[in-house]
């Protein structure tokens, strides 16, 4: 009782759509974490990322129809690439939650989630750009900031920038 | 000196050398190609308005690079931009002239070292004749800079290459020093 006194109405808000959602997907998803700032949960079914991101939009008491970021993160120790989604649900509910989905550095992918929202397209492009995740079933995956024939993932922890682009020295 | 203080005759008639004529013309206005690239430009901008009024010294931008004269790389030039600077500078009839304004255009600037995606200076792709440094540059620092400009102008002469009027330019250096601390002394500061 005295940890839920701890938790501020935001985070009980955002545990009540956790549990809608673990009801329904079960071990597909990680345990609820209660950070303060923003609570999110870990899909670790990567494959049934977009079906929960659907259920998330359209499940009645979820209504999550507002992906107000989708960030690419590097996990070099763990040898893996993640997003963090932070959704919203604008004009229904005063919840908002994060997810993070994660698959591993080399070879892996994790579903796009641009056919749920539109956002995503873009955001997903970026992250593409910045990290090389690749995103299943994603319309449109080319850079969007670097040129198309840029070499490597700058925002990766070990990027080395090339040398030239298109006979111009590139580091300093 | 100006052409106009060589003082006419008493028939309205001036005699002056061609090359000193053309200079006079050219340096009176400088019509800059009107694009920015990032904060710079804003002050580029404050610099044309009327607080600053680039139009008392024939200063005009152009929307057009066949139009302009002389090229201000006013901000951060990424790779991707690089390459539309060359095609821009190259599109500009001659004789054309680049100011480079502020620490980004200059050598990279905040960007030296960890911006993968920043050009770490515009004279890595096209010839740059005057460098004004800033973070950015205020309007007075800038209009230095193309007073450098028409002063380069006014060393040209037909047949000499650039690099001997910019050579003859920076002969012709003065110490600002001693000319800021004399009017800070005059005004008492």
């Amino acid at each position: 009782m005295e940890e839920a006194a701890n938790v501020s109405k935001e985070v009980q808000l955002c545990a009540a759509t956790y549990s809608v959602i673990h009801e329904k997907f079960g071990d597909a998803i990680s345990a609820f974490d209660q950070n303060p700032t923003m609570p999110f949960f870990e899909v670790l079914d990567t494959a049934l990322w977009t079906d929960i991101a659907l259920f998330m939009r359209d499940h009645p008491k979820l209504k999550f129809n507002y992906m107000a970021c989708l960030s690419g993160v590097d996990y070099p120790e763990e040898e893996k690439l993640g997003i963090v989604c932070n959704l919203e649900s604008i004009g229904v509910y005063p919840h908002r939650i994060a997810v993070k989905v994660r698959c591993a550095r080399q070879g892996g992918s994790i579903p796009s989630v641009a056919c749920v929202w539109h956002t995503a397209n873009w955001h997903e492009r970026e992250a593409y750009d910045m990290l090389g995740i690749q995103f299943d079933g994603h319309p449109d995956l080319r850079r969007i900031l670097c040129p198309d024939d840029w070499e490597g993932w700058p925002l990766r922890k070990d990027y080395r920038v090339q040398e030239s682009y298109h006979g111009i020295k590139v580091p300093y | 000196m100006g052409l106009l203080d060589a003082g006419f005759s008493r028939d309205n008639v001036l005699v002056a050398p061609v090359d000193a004529v053309l200079n006079w013309a050219r340096l009176s206005s400088l019509w800059p190609m009107g694009f920015g690239l990032a904060c710079c430009a804003i002050e580029m901008m404050a610099t044309n308005a009327s607080n600053y009024d680039l139009e008392r010294f024939g200063i005009f931008p152009r929307s057009s690079p066949r139009q302009s004269d002389l090229m201000i790389v006013a901000g951060t030039v990424t790779m991707k931009m690089a390459e539309r600077v060359v095609r821009l500078y190259e599109q500009m009839p001659e004789p054309r002239y680049v100011l480079s304004m502020g620490s980004c255009s200059n050598c990279g600037g905040p960007y030296w070292e960890h911006g993968y995606h920043v050009l770490k200076g515009v004279d890595r792709v096209i010839p740059v004749d005057v460098f004004v440094p800033g973070c950015p540059p205020r309007p007075e620092a800038l209009i230095g800079g193309l007073m450098k400009i028409q002063e380069l102008i006014r060393m040209e002469q037909i047949g000499m290459s650039r690099e001997e009027a910019l050579r003859k330019l920076a002969e012709n250096a003065v110490e600002p020093r001693p000319l800021i601390e004399q009017e800070r002394s005059a005004a008492g500061a």
